[in-house]
């Protein structure tokens, strides 16, 4: 191993001396101070008397393993404990951080830093986190050998480490956060699932975090991947305007589902705290019983007049432009909204612009009542090899639809 | 009106939605060691003894309460908090000998198992690998959901203990008046089997397997209450299942002839005379709580060593991407499994260092949860109130000592 490598617990204990070579105390913890600099000790806590002091990184001489820590100027500060302080001790080690490239939650077993020597001074700077049995075996024996002996013996262990700019530290108090200047906006860049993954992995207060902190579109993608049960406690945790902010941008249809979750008190909050337009859409959705068609539809769809051209049914799409991932069917239906015909996506490519829509339609028009079960409705799903579902109302107007990912999740759930 | 009934609802999801954990830990507390301590109570002392279960549900209640109220507050499993809390050296000494315990008492389970199955006259080299493939797939190929339903299933079937007790037709009378009579004799038998009675009430497992299983549910701190209500339940039906084994053992067996039983397997061949049912069920039941142990004993064991070093657990995860898991949860089982199956294994000693192993843990474990659940800045307004402060650790200093008065007697027991 490299000289200029050194592990954080060997640093800890490590004693202190002054400008003539006196041991003054020992090295009880180190910090960064990230608005400073993201990666750089900047502060070695000593505890030796009564209280703790603060070594500043320009007041280090050198460090050097298995002697300790050897100082350039000895007037050093008493330890005040301040918010712009991450201590590795204790905010760090033994803790969960999250892994962004690895997508999961890690604990710190260890931190390896790089000793660097600038002419004047040797500085520290965070390098990896280490998360590896290597580690373990590290901080298992110090104390019980002496750290050049451990090197040695977990030279054959191949380490396991995450970069240090690649760990994403999960702060609950937002004061702090701020200044620690943690932001979650690699997390941001995840994939929702991965996210959603994470966060159930998390205790309840880093999760509020997460969501209170994060844009509500990404919070709202990676809330829906998210069990249930568990979504509806993280939105009961947060505050009600921001609840309401993620609820918005989720689709009315899992809104709806999230809601009914919740004790009727925090969902009549968020509902009050939304936008009146999508407000209103989850509030009808609501009225529906989870394990009927009702409960089970959404209402993404596009419908057209019975009437209508391929060119209205293009300019329909062009005018739901964010449906289009997931839409596979275009609905017809009369003057009174009722449902007279579906017709699939892909025929659109192979007809004429000026045809008119109800020369495509499928021959049969499958559709269910907004009470039917939810059994019957996957059978439907089963016999008749479905994608999309049209649910009617009692006066068979066109109410909303189901979709395969529906009834997947439903199957699952059994 | 509509309101009321609909909030009444609400609170009977509620308390469904967070049904699991605490039931089946106490339900588990039962196993084929628990079975065994109380029917030997029954054989030996009759109804006498009955009135040490009070006493033991509220230990079970104070202890298991903590638990569950850490792991829905927290979100974290007990193993991981003591990991953060004190440091990784303390955390790998104490899973260190949660692993040697557990393995011991995965080992009773499985002998629980061998001998259960031999009333029916099945073979243990049979039965013991059947069991031990069984369950290591029910866990492997099964999700939490689908596991904690068979768990649940698995309590029900403790129903067959209140059956044989009543089909015993014991002396209901005498049972009620020592239910809450307490007798102390100074005979040296009479206090070892009250001191394996209340020593054997919590084993730390459970405390480990309860908190995760809680955080894996997904309780959160506002739904707690309804949790808390599970806990109490559960401990007071464990309880209850015990006041009849206790009852059958002391109808079937002290009232013919006050005797010394070896294991579990001789009370239930006690019952035989009382008819056939009542022997089948009170070996059924045997069993159903060896194999039921035999299942959360492994995984339980997996999960903390897991969550306390930091190694990726959960049996939603692939092998490959939580190899140590696996591991472990499979050593377990095919090791406790394998060693029942070597001829001449000294299984007495094997549950007596059981015994010695969950008490020398237990201290640790207890005093930790106590100083975790005081945590301010871990419990928020969740911490012990004062007067509850007081109550656990005079709990906990009580259990602490018969802990180690049993541990004392099974050390001298080890020749």
């Amino acid at each position: 191993m490299a000289d200029n490598l050194l592990f954080f617990t060997e640093l800890l204990s490590m004693p202190v001396h002054d400008v003539r070579g006196r041991r003054i105390g020992r090295a009880k913890d180190a910090a960064l101070v990230p608005l400073v600099h993201p990666s750089r000790i900047d502060r070695v806590l000593v505890g030796g008397g009564d209280a703790w002091l603060t070594v500043r990184y320009d007041q280090i001489r050198s460090i050097v393993l298995g002697k300790g820590i050897f100082l350039s100027d000895e007037r050093l500060m008493p330890y005040h404990d301040d918010e712009y302080m991450l201590r590795i001790g204790r905010d760090l080690l033994d803790q969960q951080i999250i892994d962004v490239t690895g997508r999961k939650v890690v604990r710190v077993n260890d931190l390896t830093m790089t000793i660097q020597n600038d002419g004047e001074r040797d500085i520290v700077a965070v390098l990896e986190v280490d998360i590896g049995v290597r580690s373990v075996v590290r901080r298992l024996l110090q104390g019980a050998l002496s750290p050049r002996w451990i090197r040695k013996l977990q030279e054959p262990i191949p380490p396991h480490s995450i970069a240090w700019d690649l760990c994403n530290v999960v702060e609950p108090d937002p004061l702090r956060r701020l200044r620690l200047n943690i932001s979650y906006s690699k997390l941001e860049a995840m994939h929702p699932a991965d996210l959603a993954d994470i966060v159930e992995e998390l205790g309840p207060a880093e999760r509020e975090a997460i969501f209170e902190t994060i844009d509500s579109e990404v919070a709202a993608e990676a809330l829906s991947e998210v069990d249930p049960r568990m979504q509806a406690s993280i939105l009961e945790s947060l505050e009600p305007e921001i609840a309401a902010d993620i609820v918005e941008e989720m689709s009315p249809h899992e809104a709806a589902d999230v809601l009914n979750e919740m004790e009727a008190e925090s969902s009549e909050e968020i509902l009050e705290e939304m936008d009146s337009a999508p407000g209103t859409e989850v509030r009808e959705l609501l009225d529906f019983e989870e394990d009927r068609a009702g409960g089970m539809m959404n209402t993404e769809f596009v419908s057209l007049h019975q009437n209508a051209s391929v060119m209205d049914a293009l300019a329909a799409l062009r005018g739901n432009e964010d449906l289009l991932e997931n839409l596979n069917t275009l609905f017809l239906v009369d003057e009174e909204g009722r449902l007279t015909a579906s017709i699939p996506l892909a025929r659109l490519f192979l007809a004429a612009s000026n045809a008119r829509l109800k020369e495509l339609a499928n021959e049969t028009l499958i559709q269910v009542n907004v009470d039917e079960k939810q059994d019957r409705v996957t059978e439907f799903f089963d016999k008749y090899n479905l994608l999309t579902l049209p649910v009617v109302d009692e006066d068979g107007k066109l109410a909303g639809v189901i979709t395969a990912d529906e009834i997947i999740s439903v199957l699952r759930q059994k | 009106m509509r309101s009321l009934l609909s909030r009444f609802r609400y609170q009977i999801a509620l308390f469904l939605a967070v049904l699991g954990p605490g039931f089946i830990t106490a339900v588990v507390d039962n196993d084929s060691g628990g079975i065994y301590t109380y029917s030997a109570a029954g054989a030996k002392y009759g109804y006498l003894p009955l009135w040490t279960l009070l006493p033991i549900t509220v230990v079970l209640i104070i202890t298991q309460e903590m638990c569950s109220r850490m792991g829905a507050v927290t979100g974290k499993g007990l193993s991981d908090l003591i990991r953060e809390e004190f440091g990784l050296r303390i955390t790998f000494l104490m899973m260190t000998l949660l692993v040697l315990a557990n393995f011991t008492n995965v080992v009773a389970e499985f002998a629980g198992i061998a001998s259960s199955l031999e009333l029916f006259h099945i073979s243990r080299y049979i039965s013991v690998p059947l069991s031990a493939v069984g369950v290591w797939f029910l866990v492997v190929k099964g999700n939490y959901r689908s596991v904690e339903k068979i768990f649940l299933f698995a309590c029900v079937f403790y129903v067959t203990y209140i059956i044989s007790g009543f089909l015993v037709k014991p002396d209901w009378k005498e049972a009620a008046i020592y239910s809450v009579k307490p007798v102390l004799m100074l005979d040296g038998g009479y206090i070892y089997m009250l001191i394996g009675m209340v020593g054997t009430t919590i084993a730390p497992w459970m405390q480990f397997y309860l908190q995760s299983a809680v955080v894996e549910k997904g309780v959160s701190a506002k739904e707690y209450a309804a949790s808390r209500i599970e806990v109490v339940v559960g401990c007071i039906m464990t309880n209850v299942i015990a006041f009849f084994i206790v009852v059958a053992c002391a109808g079937a067996i002290y009232s013919v002839a006050p005797r010394d039983i070896q294991d579990a397997k001789e009370a239930a061949l006690g019952l035989k005379p009382f008819g056939e049912y009542a022997f089948l069920l009170f070996s059924a039941g045997l069993f159903n709580a060896s194999i039921f142990a035999a299942c959360i004993l492994p995984l339980s064991t997996a999960y903390s060593v897991c969550e306390g070093l930091g190694f990726e657990a959960g049996v939603n995860k692939r092998i490959r991407e939580a190899p140590a898991f696996y591991f472990l949860y499979t050593l377990l089982i095919v090791a406790g499994a394998g060693v029942i199956l070597i001829p001449g294994f000294p299984l007495v000693k094997m549950i007596l260092l059981s015994q010695v192993l969950n008490g020398v843990l237990l201290p640790f474990v207890l005093i930790f949860m106590v100083i975790l659940i005081n945590k301010a800045d871990l419990m928020g307004e969740w911490v012990n109130p004062k007067w509850f402060n007081f109550t656990t650790w005079v709990t906990v200093a009580i259990m602490i000592g018969l802990t180690l008065a049993l541990v004392g007697i099974s050390v001298r027991g080890m020749p």
